[in-house]
């Protein structure tokens, strides 16, 4: 089986792959990941702050019935396996991007999955910030709106930083999942080639080139969260 | 002119209603440095937090300048907020901003533009003695000088009064006394009014003029500092007047007079201040009670001495004790 995998033949047909296929899974891959991290930041941060500021001793109460629609919605989201939620929004691409399957209608589920995952990363973010200074606020004539925009996001922008980072990761890994049903991208070409082609060789490549982009995403969220962060000495 | 008028507030928690406050009646006079001492629990920062409406009090009014603050609407009162400006113990300084972005924070709220409050916020930096710390982030900084920018920050909107709530509980004798002076030059220049909400009785000597005892909810002394402390007639102030375990003796020590020493910074330690007076003035006096701590050269707290003699004994005591810099003397009678 070995010899087989690092035949000669194999190995110029691997790298024949990598060369015709590779640079395009990964532009695919990034552009997804980014894409579909972009808009569920853009949707999960609103709803983040709703979930921290509509509490009943937020700043900004919400009526009952409404944050428990949110929860429940978020919670409903969350609770569907992510390659069920993929089939169950294709009519939904389908509307949105007039097609339900490819690299673009991938963007789709990534989001619909995504999104309350970021929302409930952005609460956990908002949550940290220190009430006194809340309310420090409230005391020099602060409107709801201006804490949310002044004080609650400018205070958690490092640990957002570093919560986004793992959406990204995390959404990374679901578009591999998307290549099963017709996503493009580095999922796609693991299991095209490894699964229905048994070319082990080109799955593992892909494999590793997720891992460092994983690792990547990672390194420079870290990096920029540690650096936004003012409170720490020494610089 | 602030007045509080009959203010009660109630908390609904599991365990049943807590009653924080019931019936408080104080007046604050513009200019004043108004001291509210009470012990932990007291029902301190609930007060102040109903002055700003932080709290809305379950009864009673709050009046500034005879404007009842309760009965305005949401926008209005946010407006009243930018005249009644806040500092806390925990300085509650936005992390993310350098100081200078921190101070004009209030500013930002009010929608004055960006270069005008830049302006301001120099200006109140020069006024807090830290002109050099404009791009310095708060964690740079000492917990004194993080005081001193958010006290330049609560003066960013030209307040006309300034509550401080346990300002200086977090800092050391030392800071806590520069910051006391800089909240005291500031109501002298400024003409602001301050009312400071403190557990620690050396505070209310060092700048009050005035002073409410707060006990369980309820005021239970007003008046005068110099009267207050020297004659306290509650159980509560006698409690805060006298340094620990001082009442005791005062009920055995019949016959003999009093005095109250405070030390505010004064270059002394108190052993040679009281060997000094006897070899100078020719008086022994028994140290009662102290709580004092010295930083560096410097001694800060106050001490209860015991001195038998006539009136004339006792002044000249009081009249050596009073020619050292930084000290407070008072007769402490006991008319309760
Ligand atoms: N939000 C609240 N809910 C319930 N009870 C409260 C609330 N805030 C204050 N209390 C109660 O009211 C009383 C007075 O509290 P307050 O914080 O005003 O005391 P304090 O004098 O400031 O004490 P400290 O010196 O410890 O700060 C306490 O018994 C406290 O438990
Ligand atoms: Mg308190």
């Amino acid at each position: 089986m070995l010899d087989k995998l690092l035949s000669p033949e194999t190995i110029e047909e691997t790298l024949r792959i990598v060369q015709n296929e590779f640079p395009l899974a990964i532009w695919e891959t990034l552009y997804v990941t980014v894409i579909a991290t972009a808009l569920a930041i853009v949707i999960g941060l609103p709803l983040g702050v709703l979930l921290v500021a509509g509490e009943k001793n937020g700043v900004l109460p919400l009526p009952r019935p409404v944050m428990q629609v949110l929860n429940v919605v978020i919670n409903l989201l969350r609770s569907v396996p992510f390659l069920i939620l993929m089939i169950m929004v294709f009519p939904l691409a389908r509307l949105i991007v007039g097609t339900a399957v490819g690299t673009v209608a991938s963007i789709v589920p990534l989001v619909i999955a995504a999104f309350p995952f970021v929302a409930r990363l952005v609460e956990s973010s908002l949550r940290e910030v220190n009430p006194n200074i809340i309310e420090m606020a409230q005391s020099m004539g602060a409107s709801p709106f201006q804490i949310i925009m002044k004080v609650m996001i400018p205070e958690s922008v490092p640990s957002l930083l570093s919560n986004f980072t793992i959406a990204i990761t995390t959404i990374l890994g679901y578009s591999a999942m998307s290549g099963i049903i017709g996503g493009g991208g580095l999922g796609k070409i693991a299991i095209n080639y490894g699964y229905y082609r048994y070319m082990y060789l080109v799955m593992l490549l892909a494999v590793i080139l997720l891992i460092v982009l994983v690792q990547i995403f990672q390194s420079v969220g870290t990096r920029l969260s540690v650096k936004s962060d003012k409170r720490l000495k020494g610089k | 002119m602030i007045e509080i008028r009959n203010l009660s507030k109630e908390f609904q928690t599991a365990d049943g209603t807590v009653e924080a406050l019931k019936n408080v009646n104080l007046t604050i006079q513009d200019g004043d440095i108004y001291g509210i001492i009470g012990m932990s629990g007291a029902g301190k920062s609930t007060l102040v937090r109903c002055i700003n409406m932080l709290e809305r009090p379950t009864e009673g009014q709050v009046l500034i300048d005879g404007q009842d603050i309760g009965a305005l609407s949401t926008s209005e009162l946010r407006k009243v907020r930018r005249e009644i400006t806040m500092i806390f113990q925990g300085f509650n300084l936005l992390m993310q901003r350098t100081c200078l972005k921190n101070i004009c924070f209030p500013l930002e709220l009010a929608g004055v533009n960006k270069a005008d409050a830049k302006k301001r916020a120099m200006e109140l930096l020069e006024v807090v003695g830290l002109p050099d710390k404009a791009n310095a982030y708060p964690a740079q900084l000492s917990g004194g000088q993080q005081q001193r920018i958010a006290i330049a920050r609560a003066l960013a909107t030209d307040p006309k009064v300034l509550l401080c709530d346990e300002a200086t509980s977090a800092l050391d004798p030392k800071t806590t006394h520069s910051i006391l002076e800089l909240i005291r030059d500031i109501n002298h220049r400024l003409g602001i009014s301050v009312i400071m909400i403190t557990h620690q009785m050396s505070v209310v000597e060092e700048i009050c003029s005035r002073v409410a005892i707060l006990d369980e909810g309820h005021v239970v002394e007003e008046g005068l500092v110099s009267e207050i402390f020297s004659s306290p007639k509650s159980k509560a102030a006698k409690r805060l007047v006298f340094p620990e375990g001082a009442e005791e003796i005062l009920l055995e020590t019949k016959g003999e007079r009093r005095i109250r020493v405070v030390f505010s910074g004064a270059v002394a330690s108190r052993e040679p201040l009281i060997a000094k007076m006897a070899m100078e003035e020719h008086i022994a006096a028994s140290i009662l009670g102290a709580s004092t701590r010295s930083i560096g050269d410097k001694a800060y707290g106050n001490m209860l001495l015991g001195i038998n003699g006539d009136d004339d004994t006792v002044q000249r005591a009081m009249n050596y004790l009073r020619s050292i810099p930084d000290v407070l003397v008072e007769e402490v009678t006991d008319n309760a």
